[in-house]
């Protein structure tokens, strides 16, 4: 069933510091433009400004399901790309805190896995705009990543 | 407030969500009770290629929408309710190649804060995809920036 290796992309992904194919793979990725940005050891996503991401249209700030959905992405390529999965987690649980609203420009975010077991991992993502020390929102998942 | 009207809210309400548009999201239902929305499935949403299963970041933008707009069965007048928080719990994956339908309702409306929850589902609705809680602010009247939009949502009922 598994068409994907994700393992080789990952690997070649790392290697030329290029995350276009791996990213382009999943379409809802693409629909709302996940990038992703590699800094020294840090992996950082990057979801740039677009109309069609917008939810509040008199502000105008993007989805919260978009910010959500970004920040979800964000955590399973982060796993993909640290942990050894080779293949995509499934998500368990997502629970999301709006701290501020997500205004029409570059949104950003950065995960941290807290735990991952050989079933189930804990990530938590931190998103923000401005400055990573005032988030707009933070996130918690739990992935399941024993095998397809 | 009549269910027509909670329906036409529900409807001009969802209208002004772009990304709602994008995703061709669409009011399945609206009374006093609570609203349902219908997410269609498309190819630009999947999330895993090899099965073809839907990104659980279009379900929530579909939950956080449902949750959002179930404010309207609750509310006498139109308020902007940003999200505080939402959490949404998977019982399984959505299945390829079928619509997923949202519903929600607000259990707890206070003068700050309204409580919602819901469910994800496809074929049937005694057996969710996914189970969700949406807690919502209230900005009050005085706060509302958008008057414009408010006149448009509750068109010639305000």
């Amino acid at each position: 069933m598994s068409g994907l290796d994700f393992d080789t992309l990952v690997r070649e992904a790392r290697e030329k510091n290029d995350y276009d194919q791996l990213l382009g793979l999943i379409p809802y990725a693409k629909l709302i433009g996940v990038e992703c940005l590699r800094l020294g050891d840090d992996l950082v996503f990057r979801l740039p400004a677009s109309k069609d991401t917008i939810g509040n249209p008199i502000l105008p700030a993007i989805h919260g399901g978009v910010i959500a959905g970004f920040m979800e992405h964000a955590a399973m390529l982060h796993l993909l790309m640290f942990m050894g999965i080779p293949h995509l987690p499934k998500i368990i649980d997502f629970s999301i805190d709006y701290l501020r609203a997500g205004h029409y420009r570059d949104t950003f975010a950065q995960c941290q896995v807290w735990r991952q077991g050989r079933r189930v991992a804990n990530v938590a993502i931190t998103a923000w705009q401005t400055t990573q020390a005032e988030p707009i929102a933070t996130a918690r998942a739990h992935f399941k990543v024993d095998g397809p | 407030m009549s269910d027509s009207v909670i329906l036409e809210r529900a409807q001009r309400f969802l209208s002004a969500l772009r990304h709602c548009q994008v995703l061709g999201i669409a009011v399945e239902a609206a009374d006093s009770h609570g609203l349902t929305l219908r997410l269609p499935y498309s190819s630009s949403i999947i999330g895993n290629p090899d099965t073809g299963v839907i990104h659980g970041g279009a379900i929530t933008t579909l939950m956080d929408t449902t949750c959002g707009i179930s404010t309207v069965c609750a509310l006498p007048d139109f308020e902007i309710c940003p999200t505080l928080d939402l959490r949404i719990d998977y019982m399984h994956p959505a299945e390829p190649h079928k619509d997923v339908y949202g519903f929600a309702e607000c259990y707890r409306v206070t003068p700050n804060i309204i409580f919602t929850r819901g469910f994800a589902y496809q074929d049937d609705p005694q057996q969710p995809i996914a189970h969700v809680v949406g807690t919502f602010m209230r900005m009050g009247k005085a706060a509302q920036g958008g008057q414009g939009l408010k006149r448009d949502i509750q068109g010639g009922a305000a």
